[in-house]
C-alpha cells in the first residue's frame, strides 16, 4: 500500500507549513556530536544555534593534524576526537583528543594497522568517522582495525577484522563509519571479496552478532531508525541490493528494502519514514504491516553526499554540486540551488540552515525554505574538505588533512 | 582489596575474573614484586587476539604497567618481539601513556636508554621506532645523528628517513658526487615513490639502473590460457592446470582444452617493465571473461620466510610449492605495486610460485586491465633475488 494514497492534500499542506526547526524524535541534542551524521546518524543539530554569518572571524581555532584523514570529528562534552593515518602505506593509526574551547590537543594515541591499508589517493585509511558513546571512543579504519578508548586515551578493547576478515577489504579503500545503539556499535564491512556486518559490545569488545552481508563494493554507514513504542531501534545496513533493517542487540532482520540502492551515499531517517538512495530518492515507512513506500523520486539523485531530510525538505546535493530540495510528502522536487565544486561531504542542518562544505573547503551557509534555498553566507578556508563536521555547543568542526577547525560566533 | 603483590603472583588468573579491580586505584607496588607484575602483564599483552576477547584481563595489564612507569619502559619495548599484532597494539599504548606522564610531569624517559635499544637492530622495528620516536620529541637532533646509519636498517620507516635525507643531500650536490649520493640511496630505498625518484635522477645523469630486479620483481613466467570466466564463474574452476599446480607443479609439456575449445598449453611470457608487470592484455589479448595460469620457479638459498607483494586489478590466486596460500575475488578496485603481502615459507632449493589471473567482462574503459606484477622480499620491502638469478632457464619459466 502507498502511504500517499491515504493522505490528505490537506494534511500535506498543514505538515507543508510546519517550523523548519521542528525536531523529529532521536535528533542529536545539543551538547555532544557522537558518530557520523550526529548521535541519531540523521545529520540534523537539533537544539544547536550555529552561526550563520561565516567569515574569517568565526574561526575560533585551527589545530594541527597528523597524515592524512577524511573522518569526520566527533563531539562528547568538552573534547573533540578525531582519527587520522600516516605512514607511507597509511599504517599508522592515529586517534587525537582535543579540547573544544581552545583547540589544545589533549592526547594522541598511536596503532599498527593489521589490515590493508592501501586505499585510493582520494581517500585515506582514516576515511570512516569514529563514534562514541558517554564514556568510550570507537575509532574505526579503512584498515578494518576497531579500536575503544577511554576518553583519557586508555585503550580498553581493540578488533583486528583485518585479521579475522581477511579478504573483507577494497582496494579503493573502505569507509564506513560504525554507530552505536545503546551498549553496541555496529560496523558494516562490505567488499567484493567478503561481506559482513556485526554487532560488538561497547564494553567488553566481543562480537554479538554477525550476518553475511552481499559480496559487493559499499562505502555506505549505517543508519539508525529511532525505537518506537512497538519497536526497537534499528540500524539499517545500505547495500546495492537495498536496505536491511537490523536489531542492533541481535542482528535479527526485522525488515528489507529489495528494491536496490547507491553504495556511496546512505540512507537517512526522519519522523519514522526511511530516506534511501534508491533510484534516485525513495521514501519508505515501515509499519505494522510491512514496509510502505511513500514516494520515489528520479529527480533527486544524491551523488557522494548523503540526503539529509529536516523540515518537511529531502535535501540533495547532486554531482554537479547543485543542491536539490524535495517535498517530503510525496517527493517532489520543490527547487534547485546552484552552489559551487563537487561535496564529499554530508551536510548539517541546524536551526534552520543548512551546512556544506565542497571539496574545495568552501563552506556555505544556505536557509533552505519550503520554495527557495538562499545561501546567506560562505568561507573559504583554502582546504581540501572531504569529511562531514560535526555541531556542538554552537560550535562546527570540520577537517582537512592538515587541520581540524572550530567554526563559532566570535 | 587483596594485596598487591598477591593478586601479581596470581596475574593471569586474577585477570580473568571481571570487575575485581579498579585500573586507576592500584596500590603504589612494592619493589620486590615489581618484575614479576611486569612481566605477567607483558606475557598477558603479547598474547591479545584480535577477536576481543580477554579485554578486561588485557586493561589490567596495561594498567599494572602504566602503573609501573619508566621501570616498565625497557621491558614493554622488549616485549614487541614476541607479541601479537593486536599485543603489539596494546603494548604501545601502555608506553605511549607512561610517556605522556612522565612528559608532563618533565620527567622525559631517559634518552641513554632510548638511544640503546634503537642502536640494537634485533629490536623490534617497531618498538625501536616507537623509541626513536619519544627520543625525538625530546631530542631533535637525534634524526641528523641516528637516520644516516640507518640505510639499510630492519625498519622500512627508518629506511625512508634515510634514503630522504640522501636524496635531499643529492639534489643539493651535482655531478659524480650527487650520483653517488642516488647510488648509496638507491641501494636503501624500499618504496615506489623514492626508487622512482631516484631512478630518474640517475638516469638523467645517463646512469644505468634496474629497478625490476632491486625490487626482486619476477620477470620471467610461463603462461597458459584463455580459460572460461565469464559470468566469473571460472574463479572456482580448477580447470587442469589448477589441479596440476595444487598437485605439487604443473607439467609445463602439457596440452589443455581452453576457452571457446581452444587447445592451450604453456608459452614463455617475459616483461622488461621496470616495475615487472606482466601485461596479458597487451603482450597476449584482453580475453573478456577469461583465466589465465602462470608458473615460476624460485630458487631459494636456504629455508626462508619471505613475502610475495602482488599488484592486481584482477581477481586472481597464488600457490607456493602447490599450496593455495591466499585467493581474491575482486576486480578493477585499482591495481598498485604491492597492492598484497602475502607471507610465504620457501624451501631450500627450487620453489614453484603459481598465480590464477581471472579477467571479468565489464565494458568500462578502466575495467580492461589484465595484469600483474609479483615479487620477492623481505618485511622491509627489500627485494629478494633468487639464488640461481644468473642462470635463467627462460623455457621453464625459471626466474630471471
Amino acid at each position: 500500500m502507498n502511504m500517499l494514497s491515504i493522505q490528505s492534500s490537506a494534511a500535506c499542506c498543514g505538515l507543508l507549513l510546519l517550523s523548519f526547526s521542528l525536531i523529529p524524535a532521536g535528533h542529536s541534542s545539543a551538547g555532544d556530536w557522537r558518530q557520523f551524521r550526529g548521535n541519531a546518524a540523521d545529520s540534523v543539530a537539533a537544539g544547536e544555534s550555529l552561526p550563520t554569518e561565516l567569515s574569517g572571524s568565526t574561526i575560533a581555532w585551527k589545530a594541527e593534524l597528523p597524515g592524512r584523514g577524511l573522518s569526520g570529528p566527533i563531539i562528547v562534552e568538552n573534547r573533540v576526537f578525531l582519527s587520522a593515518s600516516s605512514g607511507y602505506a597509511q599504517d599508522r593509526l592515529h586517534v587525537l583528543c582535543f579540547d573544544t574551547a581552545a583547540g589544545q590537543k589533549l592526547w594522541e594515541r598511536e596503532f599498527q594497522a593489521s589490515g590493508r591499508t592501501w586505499t585510493h589517493e582520494k581517500m585515506s585509511n582514516a576515511t570512516p568517522t569514529m563514534a562514541a558513546d558517554d564514556q568510550r571512543v570507537f575509532a574505526f579504519f579503512s584498515s578494518n582495525d576497531l579500536i575503544c578508548l577511554d576518553l583519557e586515551g586508555r585503550l580498553l578493547w581493540y578488533r583486528g577484522f583485518g585479521s579475522e576478515y581477511p579478504n573483507a577489504s577494497n582496494s579503493l579503500g573502505m569507509s564506513s563509519s560504525p554507530v552505536v545503539v545503546g551498549s553496541t556499535v555496529v560496523v558494516q564491512v562490505e567488499s567484493d571479496a567478503e561481506a559482513f556486518a556485526c554487532g560488538v559490545d561497547t564494553v567488553s569488545g566481543e562480537t554479538r552478532w554477525t550476518i553475511e552481508r552481499p559480496r559487493a563494493a559499499n562505502w555506505t554507514s549505517p543508519t539508525i531508525l529511532p525505537a518506537t513504542d512497538k519497536q526497537p531501534a534499528l540500524v539499517l545496513l545500505q547495500s546495492s541490493k537495498g536496505l536491511t533493517a537490523v536489531n542492533p542487540e541481535t542482528g535479527a532482520v526485522t525488515w528489507q528494502f529489495d528494491k536496490g540502492a547507491s553504495t556511496i551515499p546512505s540512507a537517512t531517517v526522519a519522523g519514522g519514514a526511511v530516506v534511501i538512495p534508491s533510484n534516485g530518492l525513495t521514501a519508505v515507512r515501515p509499519g505494522e504491516s510491512g514496509l510502505d513506500q511513500l514516494w520515489n523520486s528520479g529527480s533527486l539523485s544524491p551523488a557522494t553526499a548523503s540526503p539529509v531530510a529536516v523540515g518537511g525538505l529531502a535535501l540533495v546535493l547532486n554531482s554537479s554540486g547543485v543542491l536539490n530540495a524535495g517535498n517530503m510528502e510525496n517527493g517532489e522536487r520543490l527547487w534547485q540551488l546552484r552552489l559551487r565544486g563537487l561535496f564529499s561531504s554530508t551536510p548539517i542542518a541546524a536551526n534552520g540552515y543548512l551546512y556544506a562544505f565542497n571539496e574545495a573547503g568552501v563552506a556555505f551557509v544556505v536557509r533552505p525554505e519550503q520554495d527557495k534555498g538562499t545561501i546567506i553566507s560562505e568561507l573559504d578556508l583554502g582546504e581540501i574538505i572531504l569529511c562531514s563536521p560535526g555541531a556542538a555547543n554552537g560550535a562546527i568542526y570540520v577537517r582537512s588533512d592538515q587541520h581540524l577547525i572550530k567554526l563559532a560566533s566570535p | 582489596m587483596a594485596p598487591v603483590s598477591y593478586m601479581m603472583s596470581r596475574v593471569r588468573r586474577r585477570f580473568f575474573l571481571p570487575g575485581l579491580l579498579l585500573l586507576t586505584s592500584l596500590s603504589p607496588l612494592p619493589a620486590a614484586p615489581a618484575v614479576d607484575a611486569v612481566s605477567d602483564s607483558i606475557a598477558v599483552l603479547q598474547a591479545a587476539r584480535p577477536g576481543g576477547s580477554g579485554s578486561v584481563a588485557n586493561q589490567q595489564a596495561a594498567a599494572v604497567l602504566v602503573q609501573h612507569g619508566e621501570a616498565a619502559v625497557l621491558p614493554i619495548l622488549n616485549a614487541f618481539r614476541q607479541a601479537s599484532p593486536v599485543g603489539a597494539n596494546w603494548l604501545r599504548n601502555a608506553f605511549e601513556q607512561i610517556d605522556a606522564d612522565l612528559t608532563a610531569a618533565n620527567k622525559p624517559l631517559s634518552a641513554k636508554v632510548l638511544e640503546g635499544f634503537i642502536a640494537d637492530t634485533g629490536n623490534s622495528p617497531t618498538a625501536r621506532r616507537l623509541a626513536y620516536e619519544s627520543l625525538r620529541r625530546q631530542d631533535p637532533e637525534v634524526e641528523g645523528r641516528l637516520i644516516p646509519g640507518l640505510l639499510l636498517d630492519p625498519s622500512p620507516e627508518f629506511r625512508r628517513d634515510a634514503v630522504s635525507l640522501l636524496i635531499t643531500a643529492a639534489a643539493a650536490a651535482e655531478g659524480p658526487v650527487a650520483v653517488e649520493m642516488y647510488r648509496k640511496a638507491f641501494s636503501g630505498a624500499v618504496h615506489e615513490d623514492q626508487v622512482k625518484l631516484i631512478s630518474e635522477a640517475l638516469r638523467k645523469a645517463g646512469e644505468t639502473v634496474d629497478i625490476s630486479r632491486h625490487f626482486g620483481f619476477v620477470s620471467s613466467w610461463m603462461i597458459a590460457g584463455p580459460f572460461d570466466n565469464r559470468d566469473e564463474k571460472g574463479f572456482a574452476v580448477a580447470y587442469a592446470p589448477e589441479t596440476e599446480i595444487a598437485s605439487g607443479g604443473p607439467d609445463l609439456s602439457h596440452e589443455y582444452d581452453g576457452m571457446d575449445a581452444r587447445k592451450v598449453s604453456w608459452k614463455p611470457i617475459e616483461t622488461t617493465d621496470d616495475f615487472g608487470v606482466v601485461d596479458i592484455a597487451k603482450q597476449i589479448e584482453n580475453y573478456k571473461g577469461s583465466a589465465m595460469y602462470a608458473t615460476a620457479v624460485w630458487t631459494s638459498s636456504a629455508a626462508q620466510t619471505l613475502q610475495v607483494r602482488l599488484g592486481t586489478p584482477n581477481a586472481w590466486k597464488l600457490w607456493v610449492n602447490g599450496k593455495l596460500v591466499f585467493e581474491r575475488e575482486e576486480y578493477h578496485r585499482s591495481s598498485q605495486m604491492d597492492q598484497y603481502a602475502v607471507p610465504i615459507s620457501l624451501q631450500a632449493g627450487r620453489n614453484s610460485i603459481a598465480l590464477k589471473i581471472c579477467q571479468n567482462e565489464q565494458t568500462q574503459d578502466w575495467a580492461q586491465k589484465y595484469q600483474y606484477q609479483l615479487r620477492i622480499c623481505d618485511t622491509t620491502g627489500a627485494g629478494v633475488l633468487p639464488a640461481a638469478a644468473t642462470a635463467a632457464v627462460q623455457t621453464s619459466g625459471e626466474v630471471k
